[in-house]
Formats: structure tokens, sequence, C-alpha cells
């Protein structure tokens, strides 16, 4: 069972919700097994003592224009959907940009001339760790100066494999990168904050979330700051909140020393297992077994 | 010579557009002949590449110079191998007929 921890605001504690997730799973010795899909800013592994097991580039294959064998008819240019190939064929200029490259194939296949090769490009790398009370995490990670890091994601999740709970957590927003992540979800959990931000963000994840045809679940982080706006939208909306999370200077504290809330504030600890139970008693999609 | 000037609409009256990939139109302007040509942007809405494939574009019209309000980092290195020169003239309020009455004065050139 796949679950994501996303939002479409940043800062709102997607992070903290999937570290302790995980953390509760992997100290009752479940089969659990986080998986970092912030490649853009991954950081996981702050809470976690771990050791590396693996690690696998993770690459894509940009075309290579043989200017010799070019006929200068223009159509690997006009194939491109991404305008990564520059040509004036007056000038007899043609170039690969290749920062906008998706990749995909297209010029190679529209050239009838036999002039374009491929080459692969590294995009970013995928690390599987095991912790201290032995899961693994794996950690999707782009490389600085790359323009998406969707393939590195699909890689890390791919490497997660499919035994017991996977937890996802969710790179912001509600673009590529994140629908990416929540597409391969069973079950999607969005954490918000009741302000505004938090309420315009929430609704646009559910927005999106909803045109995929997933129905998530919500976790109110600093639940007694703000104004009541996201209660009642949920309300509204017939969205479960699975729980709220108040606001502590000690949670904070905590947080930002790296380490784990579940293993030191009793209170959030009996909080993360409900939540736990929530989650795996069929609060999704039910098809999860134990 | 050609120059590209980036423009918010269709007339001469119309103030300069501050992006270059992403302009609503281009006015390009013949220093010799005095003829000008406008021309919609396609690449307005691209979701990638707009700077590149608007070099492309005032590129084929054999443009010399390009006067817009910012230019792209993706493009600078397209520019300078094609010869072409950007003149950054951050000035929304401005409208086309007034950088074309400048390029006529030789006032802009950098």
């Amino acid at each position: 069972m796949k679950i994501a921890v996303a939002s479409g605001k940043g800062g709102t504690g997607k992070t903290f919700v999937a570290t302790n997730l995980f953390n509760v799973l992997s100290r009752r010795g479940e089969d659990v097994t986080l998986t970092d899909c912030d490649a853009e800013a991954p950081d996981d592994l702050i809470f976690f003592r771990a050791e590396k097991t693996n690690e696998t580039e993770v690459d894509h294959r940009v075309p290579v224009i043989n200017k010799d064998a070019c006929t200068w008819c223009g159509r690997c240019s006009r194939w491109c959907n991404y305008n990564a190939i520059f040509y004036l064929q007056a000038a007899k200029v043609i170039e690969v940009i290749e920062n906008l490259c998706h990749g995909c194939g297209a010029c190679t296949f529209a050239c009838n001339s036999g002039a374009i090769t491929e080459k692969p490009v590294v995009l970013g790398t995928v690390t599987k760790f095991r912790t201290e009370g032995g899961s693994p995490v794996v950690e999707a990670r782009m490389k600085v100066n790359e323009m998406s890091p969707v393939r590195v994601i699909k890689a890390a999740i791919k490497e997660s494999g499919e035994s017991g709970v996977i937890i996802l957590d969710a790179p912001p927003g509600t673009s590529c990168p994140f629908i990416q992540t929540v597409d391969k979800a069973d079950y999607v959990v969005l954490v918000t904050e009741p302000t505004p931000f938090g309420l315009s963000d929430l609704r646009q994840s559910v927005d999106t979330l909803r045109e995929m045809k997933k129905e998530p679940a919500v976790i109110i982080n600093r639940s007694d700051i703000g104004d009541r706006g996201v209660f009642e939208y949920l309300r509204k909306e017939n969205i479960p909140l699975l729980a709220e999370i108040k606001y502590d200077p000690a949670i904070a504290r905590t947080y930002s020393e790296g380490r784990l809330v579940t293993d030191e504030i009793p209170a959030l600890s009996s909080l993360f297992e409900e939540l736990v139970e929530k989650i795996l008693d069929g609060h999704g999609t039910g098809s999860y077994k134990r | 010579m050609k120059v590209a000037i980036t423009s918010t609409g269709q007339s001469l009256e119309s103030k300069l557009d501050q992006r270059f990939g992403r302009c609503a139109f281009f006015v390009i302007y013949d220093t010799e002949t005095g003829g000008v040509e406008i021309l919609p942007n396609p690449n307005k809405d691209a979701e990638e590449g707009a700077g590149p494939a608007s070099v492309q574009l005032v590129a084929s019209k054999e443009v010399k110079k390009i006067v817009s309000g910012e230019f792209g980092v993706k493009i600078k290195s397209l520019l300078d191998s094609l010869k072409i020169q950007m003149v950054v003239y951050k000035e929304p309020e401005k409208t086309v007929k007034s950088v074309i009455e400048m390029l006529n004065n030789q006032k802009i050139n950098k």
C-alpha cells in the first residue's frame, strides 16, 4: 500500500508527518519504506541514522545532431514539443538545448536522414538507505541545473518496490512532481494549516486529486492558529479530517534539531499511533490487509 | 538593419513588452527602409522554451538587434552565437514608436 503525504503549500509539515508515520510503523516492526520524493530538496534522512545500501543514477537520452548528415528539413525541431531544438534553415544553424529536452525521442523518430543519435544525460540519483531500525529509506535527488525531477521521482518510487507500506513524502505544489508522486499512491494524506494560504493551496490540491479520481484525507497542522476556513471547507466538501496537531514550540524545537517527536513527546507518539491505525484500518482504499 | 521590438499590442502606439520570449507581439523595424512588420508571438503561452523559440522566430526574419525589457538566461549564448545584439530597455511606459525614434536617432546602441 502506497500512502502519499502531500500538500499544495510548502512548509505545512509533509516531511514532519511522513517521517513520524514511518517511525511509528518501523518501531512496531512493520514492513515499511519511506520514499523521499521531494527530489529538489530531499531532507527525510536528517531524521534517521542510516547507512547507504545502494545508489543508482537516473538518466534520459538527449539527441546529438550530426550536421554533416542533416538535410536541414527542420522536422526534428517542429516535432519537438518543448522547443528544445533550435533551428534556422537559412543560416544552417541547428542546436540542441539540452536543458529543455524531455528525452522523449520524437526528434530521433522524426529524422529521415539518420542525422540524430542519442546520448545519456544524468538527471539525478536514487539512493537506498537502511535505518538503524532496519527499515529502508529511498531518496530521490535531482542534479543541480536539471529542469524536471519527474524521472528521478518515478525511479525512486519504482525502487521502493511493492511490499508492505510505502510512505511517499511528496514534493510541494500541485504540478508535475506532485502529480507523479500521488499518481502511484493508493491513499493521499494532505497536510495543511488553517490559514488563507493553507486553504487556497489545499483547494488546489483537492481539485487536482479529484481530477485524478482520488479522494484525499487531511491533517491540519498547527490547528489552533489562523482561522476556521479550512475546517469549514473540509465539512462542505465532505473530506475526512484525520488529525489535528496543535501548535507547540516543543514540536518545532524537536523537529528543527532533526529529531522525531514520536520518540520524544509522548502525546505526539500516541497521536501518530492513532493516525497510523486510522490510515491502515480502511480510512483510505481499504485495500491494505495486515 | 532589422530590429525586433517586443510590444504589448499590435500598433506602434502600444507599450514596450517587458518580456522577450513571452511578449505579445514582435514589431520588426527595418532601420534602412523604415518598413514595419508586426508579428503575433506564437510562443507567448508556450509551456517551456519560449525564449529559444522566439529567438528562432526573430532570427528567421534576419533581425540583428532586439529591444526588450528582459531576456532569459537560456538565450544569451544563442544570441551571441547568432551575433544578435540584446538591448535591455526597462521602460514599460515607453511606446514602440518612441523606441523606433530612438533607434533612428541612434540613441539606443547598447
